[in-house]
């Protein structure tokens, strides 16, 4: 009875198993089944949480359940795929080729429903930098993995964001989201169907790298063997994922295939069963058949090795000889493994033998799902930090402080490792806006007006340390807000929920707390959740990371020559903020209450988010009349931060009179403002006009007066002297 | 004008270079394995990670069978440009002279650079005249120009030197700030900037067109 437990199954889940099949199952079966079952593939834990939230929407093509959700674009005629996917313990254990790997996952789910992939943004959480090797090690390692992985792909890296807290030292977080473009005519499906038809495995060869990364390494917490766990990892390589790719579209693009699966955790195991399941279909598979990296694997390895860059795919009889000819010219391999049965079972031979026969219903449908105990804490989670900064401080110097600090400090050091570029589409570029802004169509010198996606990716966990349910609202508000500031209306959303072990109660209650926020807030916005992706059991013997739901949001613009940038833009514009009614920004969870050392508690300012949603979208249709050529929101560090960045990324000063000049007022967080500079008379129509852009000092008030110069030197050399 | 865009297992920008190119003619793909240039008038080498890029860059494409083509067309006085990984690949082939070294940061870096267009015997960048500064983007880990001091100074004296970086702009260490350099017949250009990424008003610059305009 220990065999089950290594593998990370319960006593009881084990009973089920044995009751399932009407007997003890072998060694190959209950690998299946640890796999199916763990919570990385089972979400045993989060399944109902999930159901809660809205999941239907005009523009929805593809929901929750295929490999990545879709949204209708343009004229409907094409589609957008996207979906963020953590690759979190993996990146704890071996940051380069974690990171590396979580790119090239999300990007094959993304062309295993037929899209040619046009953008990825990354998500990243490490302890603070300042006092730890450890947390330079894992950010260095993981920014140059996304890099060399995407690079060397071939998709542009266009967004992201990364913060530095404590709760992460031990367990980085690493989210990776992809977005990919197809016709609406040609989507693909993963579910297997036609009996007889022929099961083709093709791309790179099976070793053993990551056996059992699904159940060990991400479906339980970390701890201190975890370097013994490295061998779970899975090394990537770019380059055949790059031939994959053209190969896949290829193949789809001949019509040469009936469904389409990518190979990720659990790797054959989980997605034949996935294909079956969705087919009601059953399917027969010969490990044998399989192209090896290492001669001698046992079929339990075959059949749950993470090798990367593979894919299975279900063709008819007849196509079979053109596949295998596309494969060839790709220089991949491609097998046929097996075939599609009406048994409804998934039987596993080696070289003819039977060694494994599961229903696939006890895989994938009859996976335990638990309820939820969720309690709140009785006590702070989270320690209270270093303090950097004095409690008495000149707005200046404070202001200073803010842009040279970890979390604000310019990410240039990052994106600069990334190219934003390849594909043709990138029209605002990191730094350039709030949201990334990419063409439907790349198109040089094209007439008339030229519709375009916009992307952005948030989540604030401090915050949502605070208060589970205000944080998870702020941090849909927050990603809507980036869209709004480049004209962009939402379309749909796809999240990563990290957060710690949910068998803990407070854990619970968190992720419980937090998903009620993510659906009121998509309700109230009405922007559905198309897919996602949870990552549990976020935490070691320091106690669980900070609750942190990640969010992307994908929303399209009429017209990429009118989109208004993050940085000023003509001297002489006037400059406003405009507010949501009950704005009331304040330093609770704050970057300057972090800097002060305060623990992440207290109460966050409450949002109307019917209200913050209608600010949306004036903002949006103002942006639309290319009347506003700067919108930037309000967010970490308050109103004094966002105009020092807007200074910074135009290149201009700006003078300003702000009617409060308490603290709150210049540094306070809070959803639902916005600072916008351009033409004076359309912007009294809907907001205070503060100020004037010009100069090259930052003034507000008489509370400070920086030149532009010296904000640039603070936030520019934050992140390189925090690394030297 | 027909131009031909190559494509390696591995090559990222041939899409890219493909648009580019249609805005200025014709454009078509060449596969890797191809020994037929179908009558094309311009070879562009786009960037990317040829093969992998596993070993030294630009190291394996250079034997691939469509390079064989690319150098007797070059011999032929045909126009060739290589960009990034194509850039590497020419000098790889000893189309070009020098090599790329890793930049000195040891970094990828994606940065848009200013680049000004020398006096120099170059069959490309017809739209660009000697003093004009460009905006174009590079992209890469491998730029630095190197090529030892004499050759340097011959590149310079007979008009090889095809484009510098801008003061300021050198983003590699390339010796000389060199973004550029041509063949001694000027038919085979090689850089490590993108042009074209800069071929649209909405991404950033056009003035890759310039480059991308040969006679």
């Amino acid at each position: 009875m220990s065999r089950h437990r290594e593998l990370g199954l319960t006593d009881r889940e084990y009973e089920l198993i044995v009751e399932l099949l009407g007997r003890e199952p072998n060694g190959v079966e209950l690998a299946v089944f640890s796999l199916m079952w763990s919570e990385h593939c089972g979400y045993k834990h989060s399944r109902k949480l999930l159901r809660t939230l809205p999941t239907e929407g005009r523009a929805v093509v593809m929901g929750p359940g295929e490999n990545a959700g879709a949204v209708a674009v343009g004229d409907g005629s094409q589609v957008c795929a996207f979906k963020v996917e953590s690759h979190n313990h993996p990146s704890a254990v071996e940051p380069f080729q974690g990171a590396a790997t979580g790119v090239g996952g999300i990007l094959r789910d993304v062309f295993a429903i037929g899209a040619r992939p046009i953008a990825v943004l990354d998500s990243l959480r490490f302890g603070e930098i300042a006092g730890s090797a450890r947390s330079r090690y894992l950010l260095e390692h993981a920014v140059a993995g996304i890099g060399h992985y995407g690079n060397s792909i071939g998709v542009a890296t266009v967004g992201g964001e990364i913060y530095f807290e404590p709760a992460y030292e031990q367990n980085c977080l690493v989210n990776a989201m992809a977005l990919g473009m197809i016709s609406r005519d040609k989507l693909i499906r993963s579910a297997a169907a036609g009996v007889g038809n022929v099961l083709v495995l093709f791309g790179a060869r099976t070793g053993r790298d990551g056996i059992g990364g699904a159940s060990v390494l991400a479906s339980a917490e970390l701890g201190e063997a975890d370097a013994d766990k490295r061998p779970t990892v899975q090394i990537g390589d770019p380059f055949a994922e790059n031939k994959l790719m053209h190969c896949s579209l290829e193949l789809l693009d001949r019509g040469l295939l009936v469904a389409l699966q990518d190979l990720g955790a659990a790797g054959i195991t989980s997605s034949a069963s996935e294909m079956a399941s969705k087919g009601e279909v059953g399917l027969d598979i010969d490990v044998r058949k399989v192209p090896l990296r290492e001669a001698g694997m046992a079929a339990f390895e075959i059949m749950i090795s993470e090798s990367q860059e593979r894919m299975l795919c279900v063709v008819e009889p007849s196509k079979v000889d053109d596949v295998l000819a596309v494969c060839a010219r790709w220089e991949l391999d491609g097998t046929a493994i097996g075939e599609v049965t009406d048994s409804r079972r998934l039987r596993v031979f080696d070289d003819g033998e039977l060694v494994g026969d599961l229903p696939v219903t006890a895989l994938v449908d009859e996976c335990p799902v638990y309820d939820l105990d969720p309690a709140p804490p009785a006590e702070p989670l989270y320690p209270a930090g270093e303090r950097l900064l004095g409690e008495r401080t000149g707005a200046a110097e404070t202001l200073l402080a803010l842009l040279a600090s970890a979390n604000i400090a310019s990410r240039r050091w990052a994106f600069e490792q990334y190219d934003c570029l390849v594909g043709s589409r990138t029209t605002r570029r990191p730094e350039q806006a709030d949201a990334a802004v990419l063409l439907i169509e790349p198109k040089g010198g094209a007439e008339g007006a030229r519709a375009a996606i916009a992307v952005s990716i948030d989540g604030n966990g401090r915050r949502v340390a605070c208060d589970p349910y205000r944080g998870a609202v702020e941090a849909v508000l927050e990603c809507a807000a980036n869209l709004a500031c480049v004209g962009a209306a939402p379309l749909g959303l796809t999240n990563c929920l990290n957060f710690g072990n949910p068998e803990k109660p407070h854990i619970a209650w968190q992720l419980t707390e937090a998903v009620r926020g993510l659906g009121d807030a998509c309700r109230a916005l009405d922007v559905p959740v198309v897919g996602g992706n949870v990552s549990l059991y976020n935490e070691g013997a320091e106690g669980p990371i900070y609750p942190t739901p990640v969010v992307g949001i994908v929303g399209e613009l009429p017209d990429a020559a009118v989109t208004a940038t993050s940085g000023f833009a003509r001297d002489g514009d006037a400059i406003a903020l405009v507010a949501a009614e009950g704005w009331a920004p304040s330093l609770t969870g704050s970057e300057l209450a972090k800097l002060r050392g305060a623990a992440p508690a207290g109460e966050l300012p409450q949002a109307d988010i019917g209200q913050v949603g209608a600010l949306h979208a004036r903002v949006r249709d103002a942006v639309r009349t290319g009347a506003i050529r700067t919108a930037h929101d309000v967010a970490e560090g308050g109103v004094a931060v966002a105009l020092a960045e807007m200074c910074l990324l135009g290149d201009h000063g700006a003078q300003v009179d702000l009617l409060r000049h308490d603290e709150a007022a210049l540094f306070g967080e809070g959803p639902g403002a916005f600072l916008l500079a351009g033409d004076e008379a359309a912007l009294r129509d809907f907001g205070t006009v503060i100020g004037t852009v010009g100069g090259d000092l930052l003034a507000i008030s008489d509370l400070l007066a920086i030149p532009v110069e010296d904000l640039r030197d603070a936030h520019e050399q934050g992140l390189p002297s925090l690394l030297a | 004008m027909r131009y031909g865009v190559v494509r390696f297992p591995g090559t990222c920008d041939d899409t890219d270079a493909l648009l580019a190119a249609e805005q200025l003619g014709e454009a078509a793909l060449l596969w890797h394995t191809d020994h037929d240039l179908r009558g094309i008038d311009a070879i562009i080498v786009p960037g990317g990670f040829s093969y992998g890029d596993y070993l030294r860059v630009g190291a394996i494409a250079r034997f691939s069978p469509i390079m064989q083509e690319v150098e007797r067309f070059a011999a032929r006085g045909g126009l060739v440009l290589g960009i990034c990984n194509g850039f590497q690949i020419l000098c790889e082939a000893g189309l070009l002279p020098g090599a790329l070294l890793p930049n000195v940061s040891l970094r990828f870096v994606c940065r848009q650079v200013e680049l000004e267009v020398q006096r120099s015997q170059a069959k490309w960048l017809r739209g660009a005249r000697p003093g004009d500064r460009l905006s174009v983007p590079a992209k890469h880990t491998t730029g630095r120009y190197w090529a030892p001091d004499p050759v340097l100074d011959e590149l310079e004296a007979a008009g090889q030197v095809v484009l510098r970086y801008a003061a300021g702009h050198n983003l590699n260490g390339s010796a000389r700030d060199i973004a550029g350099v041509c063949n001694h017949a000027g038919n085979v250009v090689g850089l490590m900037p993108h042009p074209e990424h800069a071929v649209d008003v909405l991404t950033g610059s056009t003035d890759g067109l310039k480059v991308l305009a040969a006679a």
